[in-house]
């Protein structure tokens, strides 16, 4: 079997997420899709099984233009995605998460018949060297296996081609190895498979081809025989060309934040800060980079104090900040800008006074007594709104209805707005316009002039490059490499990103 | 929420547009659309639902074919609600009594919604609230100016603390409220009722469970306390001042204060709170006790305002009806203070309309629940009248049992 | 399983989960608090408390000796829990010792007395059957996600039309009162289904919120109801009489001592239940509409893409849900032959609190039900008795025993986890 995509174009408003894209994919042969966050691949992915609806171009299998509305449809036409996130249902066994939707039955199709379909999972389990128990139940096996159960279902329903968005993603190495022996086994067994990745080690790996998606379009497709990760990794991330924020030369201060051994680990004791160490001195900017998942959440999530920090401390300026709440965080002159704007930095039910009052109404001058002084803060918002840029008819109209743009514009006028030593600032930019990036850019470069320490979390690599004077990269919960920004290059970090290279950070 | 949806608010009515701006932007501020148009639509809609009922089961004359007959019914039914809540005296009193304890355990519901919490305990709290203040009722003697507010203030603590338990259960375990308030609600009444069989309770010389009276001295002054005919009691009390008042203090604290902002920050975005430094778990308990104090609150009243003993139903479906109320008035003060309002209109009208005609006093309850599906349906109500969907917020989100 | 497990970051796996440890603790110290209650309150009584079996038969026991022995036993229970735990015996220790409180407590209270063991018994299987149609109807829905808080309005409606149309349909040509009573039933089953369906429609078409659903059903049905009782029935005493369901005795199984007076001299309906428990259990695990009910309710979106159309399975389970609740309201009427206003007077908000304590599982919920309806026919018994006990706090019981399994304190009971989320495909 042979799809093809021709010239797919697919616009959401204000962004073409995919723009004249053609790929194809044979059967028996491992295509590896790669492109930074935010290039498309997902998107692209989605129109082919039938989530999104292309606005031009065609999808093709054996030459026939094909017409996907539903998942469903992709699935009769022989697609299978195995997805990121795991579509399984935590509380069934292998096998009814397999034969959901196919199920045999008896009894005229009322019963279900689990010993066939416990024969059934076990038969494709063995041909293709998975090893899988039909009864495990899925919440108590690792992710690894759990990703096995999703590629039996994608066979059981006689997927010529399979896609695997991001599969190694919550993988550990060991896993990773594994995985890639059935990619091999399905190959033999002449499926396609479309690989969708970031890292490209493991492209140059496993894949026969590889395409290079960048800001929505295919530019450019290699053979992972003679190509140089370099080369793949210029390809993907091309020139810093956009983003020029022109800042001059500024000496650091004193140390201001200061980590040991910082260490976060999940609830079943998982590492996802492993042992950081780094610090932060004032007037400098300290840009982390690394793939989204490497531990940059959980990182800033326990230093402010909303996650519990297993080892290590934190200092700033010698003061010990480790077991501190968002409070007291916030109290010793600590800004955070949250990574997830709509889920915590806004309300969206608040209008713009209310949440710039969000982290300082407990305090004056924002209140007296038991009350909130309203009017100041009125005052203050009106002050602000003016003084950031915001983009609003009045202060009192509500943040939802404000732009992506102005609405981190808030977050950003709220946590700026008062003396600082540390100012942390998670994807600060992300899907905003040029105008309020420019703008923000601008507000994190002078706060740096002015002597603060300045953390900035970013996925976007061209970003940390145009901010950072220092760029640290985190690579599965490690901080692996810390490198002064002047000295290294987009080629150097990608690679530090995609794991492919570890320095003795 | 205000002019910077641009989307065409539609105002009350298309060809309006060109009155005089002034009174636009008053609508805009006061969100005309969903806190005026859309109660008063679903009203109207009920009142066709409720008439077609009223039709349709009266089957004497349906038999007769006297279609006359049934629509002059439906009219002499629907103007006797009104003339008979607001068309005397007598009737406006007795829309406030059944006003009077609506409205807070109405504000009850809505301090908790607010804050993110389905509070469906206001009956249990009105228990807790009303059996404490009976027991300082009947218990002491001293001047009305300190025990009625003495009695008011233990309905307060009572009833909150009745509703603090389940926020504190909720805060620390994480058990659903919904469930929690239901049993916490059947406890109460059973508490109630093995209570009034004490002796410490029992009215001497009763075999059925019924407290002692309170003191003349510790009830509640009358609102209309010229009226000095003995033939024509007005029965209406200033708990529908503390019930005002109860409206203001919610006014004040969402509006005002800091820990009120805190409840709305919790029950808008619970992460926004914790991000910004704010604790779920005390919010949760503290949403909880003031809501419960609040029931407390209307259950005291309701005991030493207008029933000056407590029996096994004293608070009867007030928690429920509450609910309905706090829809109607889209959880906020002013509205659940007109919601309650119109509920007593129905009730003290229903009342009249049940002796002047054959429609049973009944209807109110069909009523009211029909105006409860056109307030929480938004959708469907601008289905049935044309209008154009324009984003509603919706009242609260069920957030599942929880794990 | 796999051959090559991961290793590199994952932690060491307790055996235990720090939940676990906690209830078992919570458990242990359970016990203890209920020796110290056996030893200090049900002591009290001397005397001996003489159940009345069947046939003139009769059992005694000593309610301090027991009490005695009772206290002593949970005592070492609770030592053995605390310091090593009974592992998959824990249940089982577990009902056993509430057994030994539970024979203790009425020894306890009924000393020095006569007391029907079997009547007891008996009552508790009836007064749990409404329960058990209203907690099936409530798992229903609630294992493919939709929460249905409507249930209460539900059972009423099915009380309130089954006498109805039961009264009508018994004059209709041809028609005797028995089977113009199973015509109100039918109907009953039909007008539940119609407001289940409002339910879903209103649930997922408009998208409001499924407990204010809910309640707009219960507050809909109880105002419709009451205001049709007074409008028509009250003016037409023969639309409100039909005639009561003898108990339908089940020949030789009628015969076995004890269980035959039980189980099995009941009326249709309690077989009816116990029907009803087995198939819904059989269905719900072993047939491919039980696998898509539960995979609805867990993660939708998982069976979504493989095809299950999330939206018409909530609609049917609804529904059908809303005609088992319509069967299980015309209990009221089998029982008393006629109805009266809101009749079921708060029972389905008890079959709600049935489900959570049952565990969403049919058979749980029987448990749970019969639980708790042997906790009101003790509280009736002995009231009649005149032991002086106060009645309420036996009927509390059942109450706060769901406030300690909703809140964890013993084991956690968990919903399914897309239960009231409305679901959108993409």
């Amino acid at each position: 079997m042979e799809l093809e995509l021709r010239g797919i174009t697919k616009r959401f408003p204000g962004v073409v997420a995919n723009d004249d894209v053609n790929l194809h994919v044979r059967g028996g042969e491992v295509l590896a899709l790669v492109g930074e966050n935010g290039a498309g691949k997902s998107t692209l992915m989605n129109v082919l099984y039938g989530l999104y609806k292309a606005d031009e171009g065609e999808i093709l299998i054996d030459g026939v233009p094909q017409h996907f509305t539903s998942p469903r449809d992709a699935i009769a036409a022989g697609i299978g995605m195995v997805h990121q996130h795991f579509m399984l249902v935590p509380v069934f066994t292998v096998a009814e998460n397999v034969v959901m939707g196919v199920e045999p039955t008896t009894l005229g199709g009322i019963k279900l018949d689990l010993a066939t379909a416990r024969e059934q999972v076990r038969t494709i389990s063995e041909q293709y060297g998975m090893h899988l128990d039909p009864d495990a139940l899925i919440e108590d096996m690792p992710v690894g296996l759990q990703q096995r159960v999703e590629i039996i279902k994608v066979l059981f329903r006689h997927a010529e081609i399979v896609v695997f968005d991001e599969p190694t993603a919550v993988l550990t190495p060991q896993e990773i190895d594994d995985f890639f022996v059935i990619v091999e086994s399905l190959k033999a067994d002449g499926k396609g498979i479309v690989f969708i990745t970031h890292k490209l080690r493991e492209a140059i790996k496993v894949a026969d081809r590889i395409e290079v998606l960048r800001r929505g379009k295919t530019v450019g497709d290699s053979d992972p025989k003679t190509v140089k990760d370099t080369e793949l990794a210029e390809m993907m991330v091309g020139r810093p060309v956009d983003l020029v924020v022109s800042k001059e030369q500024h000496e650091p201060g004193a140390v201001v934040l200061s980590l040991r051994d910082f260490t976060v680990r999940d609830p079943s004791g998982r590492l996802l800060v492993d042992h950081l160490n780094l610090e932060v001195r004032a007037g400098e900017i300290v840009g982390i980079a690394g793939v989204q998942g490497n531990g940059q959440t959980e990182l800033i999530d326990a230093l402010v104090g909303l996650r519990r920090v297993s080892d290590g401390t934190a200092l700033l300026e010698g003061q010990d900040i480790t077991t501190a709440n968002p409070r007291d965080i916030h109290h010793h002159g600590v800004a955070h800008i949250p990574e997830d704007r709509q889920r915590e930095g806004i309300v969206k039910d608040f209008d713009i006074t209310e949440n710039l009052a969000l982290t300082g109404y407990y305090k004056p001058p924002l209140s007296k007594g038991v009350s909130i002084d309203w009017k100041a803060a009125h005052t203050r918002a009106e002050h602000l709104v003016e003084q950031f840029d915001i983009r609003t008819p009045s202060v009192d109209t509500g943040v939802g209805t404000l732009s992506g743009g102005n609405q981190q514009k808030v977050i950003v006028a709220r946590e700026l707005s008062r003396d600082l030593k540390l100012a942390i600032a998670c994807q600060p930019t992300r899907g905003i316009d040029v105008g309020s990036i420019e703008y923000i850019h601008e507000r994190i470069v002078a706060l740096r002039n002015a002597g603060v320490a300045v953390l900035v979390v970013s996925t976007e690599l061209d970003e940390v490059m145009a901010l950072a004077d220092r760029v640290v990269v985190m690579y599965r919960g490690r901080m692996v490499a810390d490198l002064p920004r002047a000295s290294t290059t987009h080629n150097e970090v990608g690679l530090y990103m995609a794991g492919a290279k570890e320095s003795a950070a | 929420m205000t002019a910077a949806t641009v989307d065409g608010n539609p105002a009350p009515s298309g060809p309006e547009r060109s009155s005089p701006p002034k009174l636009i932007a008053f609508f805009d501020r006061m969100d005309a659309y969903n806190n005026v148009l859309l109660p008063l639509l679903a009203i109207v809609s009920a009142l066709i639902v409720g008439a077609l009922i009223i039709g349709v089961t009266d089957i004497d004359r349906i038999k007769d074919g006297d279609i006359g007959g049934i629509l002059s019914t439906i009219k002499d039914a629907y103007l006797a609600l009104p003339s008979g809540a607001l068309g005397s005296l007598r009737g406006i009193s007795e829309t406030i009594v059944s006003a009077t304890p609506l409205i807070l355990a109405g504000l009850c519901f809505a301090v908790a919604a607010r804050s993110g919490l389905f509070n469906i305990g206001a009956t249990g709290q009105m228990f807790a609230g009303g059996m404490a203040a009976v027991w300082v009722g009947f218990s002491m003697n001293g001047p009305g100016i300190i025990q009625v507010p003495l009695a008011l203030l233990a309905g307060i603590i009572a009833g909150g603390i009745w509703g603090g338990i389940v926020g504190l259960l909720k805060a620390r375990t994480g058990a659903h409220e919904v469930i929690t308030t239901i049993m916490t609600n059947y406890i109460a009444g059973l508490l109630t009722l093995w209570l009034l069989k004490t002796e410490a309770f029992q009215q001497p010389g009763k075999d059925n469970p019924i407290s002692k009276t309170v003191s003349n001295e510790g009830r509640l002054p009358k609102l209309f306390f010229w009226n000095d005919d003995p033939s024509q009691p007005l029965r209406a009390h200033w708990g529908f001042l503390v019930a005002l008042g109860g409206a203001v203090f919610m006014w004040w604290l969402f509006e005002r204060s800091k820990i009120g902002f805190e409840l709305r920050t919790f029950g808008s975005n619970a992460d926004a709170a914790r991000y910004a430094g704010m604790k779920p778990a005390t919010l949760t308990t503290l949403a909880m006790f003031i809501a419960g104090g609040l029931a407390g609150l209307g259950g005291a009243s309701q005991i030493i305002g207008t029933n000056f003993n407590a029996t096994e139903s004293f608070a009867g479906s007030i928690g429920f009806d509450a609910i309905a109320v706090a829809l109607l008035g889209r959880n906020k003060p002013t509205g659940i203070v007109f919601a309650a309002l119109l509920f007593g209109i129905l009730e003290a009208g229903g009342r009249k309309m049940q002796l002047e005609t054959d429609v049973p006093l009944d209807v109110v309850l069909v009523l009211r629940a029909l105006i409860v599906l056109f307030i929480a349906a938004p959708a469907l109500t601008k289905l049935i009248w044309r209008l154009k969907s324009e984003g509603s917020t919706s009242v609260l989100q069920f957030r599942g049992w929880g794990a | 399983m796999s051959t090559t497990q991961t290793t590199e970051s994952v932690a060491v796996p307790s055996p235990l989960t720090f939940e676990e440890k906690r209830h078992a603790r919570n458990l242990g110290i359970a016990y203890i608090l209920l020796a110290g209650i056996t030893s200090i309150f049900l002591t009290g009584h001397g005397g001996t408390a003489t159940f009345n079996l069947d046939g003139g038969r009769s059992f005694g026991l000593p309610a301090q000796p027991l009490a005695w022995f009772v206290a002593a036993s949970l005592a070492v229970v609770a030592g053995v829990q605390l310091w090593r735990g009974f592992g998959k015996w824990t249940n089982v220790v577990l009902a056993m010792a509430s057994l030994l409180i539970f024979m203790s407590f009425l020894s306890w209270a009924a000393a020095g007395l006569e007391f029907s063991f079997i009547g007891m018994l008996a009552s508790a299987v009836t007064f749990s059957t409404p329960l058990i149609f209203g907690a099936c109807a409530g798992i229903m829905c609630e294992r493919s996600g939709v929460v249905n808080i409507a249930i209460e309005g539900l059972l009423l409606n099915g009380a309130f039309t089954s006498a109805f149309v039961g009264s009508l349909a018994s004059g209709w040509p041809g028609m005797g009162p028995k089977s113009g009573f199973w015509v109100g039933v039918v109907a009953a089953m039909i007008t539940s289904a119609l407001f289940a369906w409002l339910l879903a429609w209103l649930a997922i078409r408009f998208k409001v919120d499924q407990v204010i659903v809910g309640f707009f059903i219960n507050f809909f049905v109880l105002g419709l109801t009451s205001f049709l009782s007074s409008r028509v029935l009250t003016e037409n005493p023969d639309y409100n009489d039909t005639p009561t369901l003898g108990a339908w005795k089940i020949p030789l199984l009628e015969r076995i001592p004890v269980l035959g007076q039980i189980l099995f001299q009941q009326t249709v309906f309690v077989y009816g239940a116990y029907i009803l428990v087995a198939v819904f259990t059989w269905f719900l695990f072993r047939t491919r509409w039980g696998l898509r009910t539960r995979a609805v309710g867990e993660h939708p979106r998982a069976a979504d893409t493989l095809g299950v159309n999330v939206l018409r399975l909530r609609y049917r389970n609804v529904i059908l849900a809303g005609a088992i609740a319509g069967f299980g309201g015309a209990w009221w009427t089998a029982t008393l032959g006629r109805f009266n206003e809101n009749i079921t007077n708060g029972r389905g908000f008890i079959a709600l609190a049935v489900v959570i304590v049952g565990r969403w599982h049919p058979v749980g919920a029987l448990s749970a039900a019969l639980l708790f309806g042997l906790f009101d026919s003790v509280a009736d018994k002995l009231s009649l008795l005149n032991t002086g006990l106060p009645s309420e706090f036996i009927k509390m019981t059942p109450y706060l025993m769901t406030i300690v399994v909703v809140a964890g304190f013993v084991g956690r009971s968990r919903g399914p986890k897309a239960a009231g989320q409305p679901y959108e495909s993409q």
